[in-house]
């Protein structure tokens, strides 16, 4: 039997037919839903399987079960080739198993090596905190991640990427044999993607298993070896990725042939709406101009931290910016708070729609009206009636399901909360929208209805700056894409014949 | 009946209506009319204090000056009705609102401008405006001989069965429920506690509805300080002192979140009477005020633990049979 230790170091000592980790037959059920229906997969060393399938196909319920938090009803594990019980999250760590979450919880106001280490910090003879061996072991991992971070200093001062690497090592730092990596690029630009990637690499070198689940393609073409497709709680497909046109990917997620994913309709485009001349920002952004026209949807690429948000919130009047002109069909108009965007026709839907779009409390039809009560308010007071009236317009267009629209949004789905989101802006009877990673997160399916909806709203007239870090989905709906580097305009592209090389180039000034 | 006990305000009602039934089986007259009208009456200042703490915390801040504010003000307008027996008493009370709404808008301009954070802002105006009450008076008493009649008697003075104390307290709660249902600033609060950072992208300048809200927590304040000195006919220093942690109690037990964003008028009044019920009871069972305060402090922290659990999310609606029975009716 090969001991922990022994598969840590030896690369090449385990054949790779071997998987490590086996699950055969697993079933979870929940009170009314099979989550899980007789699931097989395998985990070979040296090995990234990707784990792909829609939302709710069942990934999360799998990685909860190998994390020991969920007991399957039926199935068993089997580590080399051992069967093997999870009565909690300790007992998988102990075998060998640790997780990477989408979201990892770190302490902004602890050390990198205080991180590492929380929870199972090495002791000292006197069962005090060893710190000594926190801040040498914590080296030792950052080193091995090709990182010279200094584990005595707080997490704080690092960068999203960085603190990323500190939750690689805090995953890491249990002896582990089976890492699964959870969305691990959903807050990552392609640069940061890269440098994972290279850890990734090393550790196959290190002979670990890896269950890797992502929504992008591209990504997992570039590091995955073998596949597992989930569809409604069942494996529906595994083999090896390289070998596998991403066609037929899709086809088996989503169980029927998806021709066109990002489906912009093409619009008439008409005058210049909006003309921004010269924006800057004191430490933000610099010297941006451009103009967005009627009916047309303007692609915001970049990398992670390049200042389209910043830009875009200061267009919205959350910050002001140091010099730059704005003028809104052929007039100038100055913004000083989001209420003057609104009340000019200028909306932005922020990243976050769950923490940053919604008071959960308050009944459904008070978020809708929310930025609209100058415009259901009879003489400065508050109407009920027109509120609802105006909600109900809205939930109507946008196939809200909810009991009442009187209850809190709280009550709501995921699905349904982005539904008011959405018809809370367009409420507002916004000339420009602002989009910012509108499908950020969401599964293929959801992505379509999205884009399609986006489509439909340029149609109608309304013009669009859509911020995306999705190639595909720049490419496939923008009508021009501006592409921002460090806070400046690296170049406003036309759609027709633009290569996704030609926006990474620009993005990352390898021109 | 399951639905009735998911009503919180209703449960509270009822909580109160069995709370007098059970003690006017230990003291004969508990729950005669006049009795009632008496404790009410007792109640009134906490309510009205209450209900400006109620908007504030909606905003997801708190005001602890609010005691200091009222004792500040009752001593301003009783040393300035000492002074010049000639004022007429309409402008007393003008100034006692005007003198609180500026004590509040010094609250509010340190938490919106200076982004300090309420707790420690009102915790230091609370010193502050005790302090400035000892200056102001140089630790003297104005006494009941000093005041003029009509200054002492206004609040007292009964119309249509219930003193104007009363009758106060009664517009107080219509004004307040009105601001929070029927304007943008009360919405604005409701938001601008509930989620903050949504609340500013939909507009709303969320620094200004906290401003408002101590000004206005700040005013009622001020009138409360008129109507304390003028119903127990002395100002002192000390007056009410811890009393701003009443109206937070009666926020606490009404339902009101302290995470801002969530409660009703009703709950806040509720709340206030609930404990007013309690403080009249306990010495007419014969229970020492030692173990009253005891008793009051259960009280809130058995409150607070019901509104931890009532707050537990009862999980969202995903199944479509459920959403699709009443479907956007509203």
């Amino acid at each position: 039997m090969m001991t922990v230790q022994a598969s840590k170091i030896g690369t090449n000592a385990e054949p790779a037919d071997t998987p490590i980790l086996e699950m055969c037959g697993i079933s979870q059920i929940f009170p009314g839903v099979k989550a899980l229906d007789g699931v097989n997969i395998a985990l070979y060393p040296g090995k990234v399987t990707a784990l792909i399938g829609e939302n709710g196909a069942g990934k999360s319920t799998l990685v909860k079960i190998l994390t020991g938090i969920y007991r399957p009803n039926e199935g068993e594990i089997l580590i080399d080739g051992k069967p093997t019980a999870f009565a909690n999250a300790q007992d998988a760590i102990d075998a060998g198993v640790t997780a990477i979450h989408q979201e990892t919880v770190l302490f902004d106001e602890l050390t990198v090596g205080e991180n590492i280490f929380l929870g199972h910090a090495p002791k000292t003879r006197l069962g005090l905190i060893d710190w000594r061996q926190i801040n040498e072991r914590s080296r030792t991992l950052m080193q091995a991640l090709e990182s010279d971070i200094d584990p005595t200093t707080k997490l704080k001062d690092f960068s999203i990427a960085q603190r990323h690497l500190v939750a690689i090592a805090r995953a890491l730092s249990v002896e582990a044999r089976i890492v699964i990596m959870d969305e691990p690029t959903a807050a990552l630009s392609r640069k940061e993607i890269d440098d994972l990637f290279r850890i990734v690499e090393g550790l196959k070198r290190q002979g670990k298993a890896i269950l890797f689940i992502s929504h992008k393609f591209d990504e997992l073409y570039e590091i995955a070896d073998n596949y597992a497709v989930f569809r409604d709680g069942r494996m529906v497909g595994t083999g090896v990725l390289k070998t596998t046109p991403q066609d037929e990917i899709v086809r088996l997620m989503v169980g029927r042939d998806v021709h066109d994913v990002f489906p912009k309709t093409p619009a008439v485009i008409g005058a210049s709406v909006l003309s921004v001349q010269g924006y800057s920002h004191e430490t933000e952004f610099r010297n941006i101009s451009f103009e967005l026209r009627k009916g047309e949807i303007l692609g915001v690429y970049g990398l992670i931290g390049a200042g389209r948000s910043e830009l875009c919130q200061s267009l919205f009047g959350i910050t002001r910016p140091a010099s730059g002109t704005l003028s809104l069909e052929g007039s100038p108009i100055i913004i000083n708070s989001p209420a003057d965007a609104i009340a000019a026709g200028i909306v932005y839907v922020p990243e976050e729609r769950g923490r940053h779009g919604l008071a959960l409390e308050m009944p459904i039809y008070q978020n809708i009206s929310l930025p609209s009560l100058v415009r259901t308010s009879v003489s400065g007071f508050l109407k009920a009636a027109n509120e609802l009236k105006l909600a109900r317009r809205y939930a109507e267009r946008l196939d809200l399901r909810a009991a009442a629209l009187s209850v809190p949004v709280g009550t709501l789905s995921g699905g349904n909360q982005q539904k008011v989101v959405i018809g809370k802006w367009l409420a507002t009877a916004p000339k420009v929208i602002i989009l910012d990673e509108p499908t950020k997160g969401i599964d293929i399916g959801s992505k379509a209805a999205v884009h399609g909806f986006i489509s439909e709203l340029a149609g109608e007239g309304l013009s669009i700056i859509m911020i995306s870090s999705e190639l595909p989905e720049i490419l496939g709906m923008s009508d021009r894409v501006m592409v921002m580097r460090e806070g400046q305009s690296a170049g406003i592209y036309e759609r027709e014949g633009l290569s996704a090389e030609t926006l990474v180039r620009a993005a990352t000034g390898n021109a | 009946m399951q639905n009735l006990l998911k009503n919180r305000e209703l449960l509270l009602g009822l909580i109160i209506v069995g709370m007098i039934l059970g003690f006017s089986t230990r003291a004969d007259n508990f729950a005669s009319p006049g009795n009632l009208a008496n404790i009410f009456n007792d109640t009134s200042i906490l309510i009205i204090l209450a209900l400006g703490q109620m908007v504030v915390i909606l905003t997801k801040s708190i005001d602890l000056s609010v005691a200091a504010n009222l004792a500040f003000t009752g001593m301003a307008v009783a040393m300035l009705d000492a002074a010049y027996p000639g004022l007429p008493l309409a402008l007393l009370i003008v100034v006692a609102i005007g003198i609180g709404a500026m004590l509040g808008a010094i609250n509010g301009f340190l938490v919106w401008a200076l982004q300090i954070p309420p707790i420690v802002v009102t915790l230091g105006t609370l010193t502050i405006y005790r302090g400035m009450t000892f200056v102001l008076s140089g630790g003297a008493w104005v006494n009941a001989h000093q005041m003029q009649p009509d200054f002492l008697g206004f609040p007292r003075t009964v119309v249509l069965g219930l003193p104007i104390l009363s009758w106060v307290a009664i517009a107080i709660v219509i004004l307040v429920s009105f601001i929070l249902t029927r304007t943008s600033f009360g919405r604005s609060t409701y938001a601008a506690g509930g989620n903050p950072v949504a609340a500013i992208y939909a507009g709303i300048d969320v620094g200004r509805a906290r401003f408002l809200a101590f000004v206005l927590s700040g005013a009622l304040a001020g009138l409360s300080g008129y109507l304390w000195v003028s119903r127990y006919a002395v100002a002192y220093v000390d007056i009410a002192g811890g009393f701003e942690l009443d109206s937070v109690a009666a926020n606490v037990i009404g339902g009101i979140s302290i995470a801002g964003g969530i409660g009703t008028v009703i709950g806040t009044v509720l709340g206030a009477l609930f404990l007013g019920v309690i403080k009249n009871a306990l010495p007419v069972i014969g229970i020492s005020p030692f173990a009253q305060m005891a008793i009051s402090g259960i009280v809130i922290v058995l409150a607070v633990v019901f509104n931890a659990r009532a707050e537990r999310k009862k999980g969202r609606i995903i199944l479509r049979d459920r959403a699709a029975k009443t479907e956007v009716t509203a």
